[in-house]
């Protein structure tokens, strides 16, 4: 389905997760940010959203383990700046998919 | 009257048919198995990932889960588990219970399962309450040095009722 985020019509699931990475940038995920309830975007957001783009290219699988782990944020932190779900918040602002999995 | 009582009944409905979406999840993990520590754990860390809020509640044998020296040696029951595929009586062979946990931790390990102590660690800093339960302290006759450094406190099972108050919380007993 297409919905209009920041002026432009945008393919997203029915979830609202963009199903081309390829259509993201800053202003898509200001948006995004402002409808899940994260403003301001601060640079540390940028900073874990711009390592999860890293492990989405690579194809690997993301967990909060692995983001704990990463040497980017932890995980106090990253609860802490995507709060209510900071996986599903901050890979639906990052314009990936959301992750598939328990853990 | 009779209209204003109908119209009453339908907002009732309505209200009824509106979702209702948990709010907070309260685990008493009662047992120390590595099946049911592993499905307490990961209920209440999937629950801090979807933005729930978490309280756990260690009592009796689950004080393992959270004892400094045994949280990482918790073992698969091979007696009386219908699941595994070994007979009672095999099951009960020395080192048996240690091998099938062994297979069991490396399965773990091939899905990204953190260990106990860091899976309770994670799930500390998610920002979900650990609780052990006075009466097992006291019972077992242990001390808070031999609890995880991540415990929130010790509490008596009203206590925990108390927090497990408000709408859309639910109580899961393993």
């Amino acid at each position: 389905m297409e919905k209009v985020i920041a002026g432009k019509p945008i393919n997203v699931n029915e979830e609202g997760y963009l199903v081309n990475f390829a259509d993201w940038n800053k202003e898509i995920a200001e948006q995004i940010a402002v409808e899940e309830g994260i403003t301001p975007l601060t640079n540390r957001h940028w900073e874990v959203i711009a390592y999860l783009q890293d492990v989405f290219k690579k194809e690997e699988p993301l967990t909060i383990r692995k983001v704990g782990k990463s040497g980017v944020t932890d995980i106090k932190e990253f609860y802490d700046l995507f709060p209510g779900g900071p996986l599903k918040k901050a890979t639906k602002i990052a314009g990936i998919k959301k992750p598939v999995g328990c853990i | 009257m009779e209209t204003l009582e109908m119209t009453q009944n339908a907002t009732q409905n309505k209200e009824q048919e509106k979702p209702r979406p948990i709010k907070k999840m309260c685990f008493i993990l009662s047992k120390s198995t590595v099946d049911s520590a592993y499905a307490a754990m990961v209920m209440a860390n999937g629950a801090r990932m979807e933005g729930i809020e978490v309280e756990m509640f260690f009592t009796f044998f689950g004080l393992d889960v959270i004892n400094k020296h045994k949280m990482n040696h918790l073992h698969v029951a091979t007696v009386g588990n219908p699941s595994l595929p070994i007979p009672t009586l095999l099951g009960g062979l020395p080192g048996m219970e240690a091998l099938v946990t062994s297979q069991m931790k490396k399965e773990m390990e091939r899905l990204d399962l953190p260990p106990v102590d860091e899976f309770i660690e994670m799930i500390h800093l998610s920002g979900a309450k650990l609780w052990a339960c006075k009466l097992a302290i006291d019972m077992f006759k242990l001390k808070e040095e031999d609890l995880v450094d991540e415990l929130d406190g010790v509490l008596t099972i009203g206590d925990f009722y108390e927090r497990a108050a408000g709408e859309g919380t639910h109580i899961i007993f393993i």
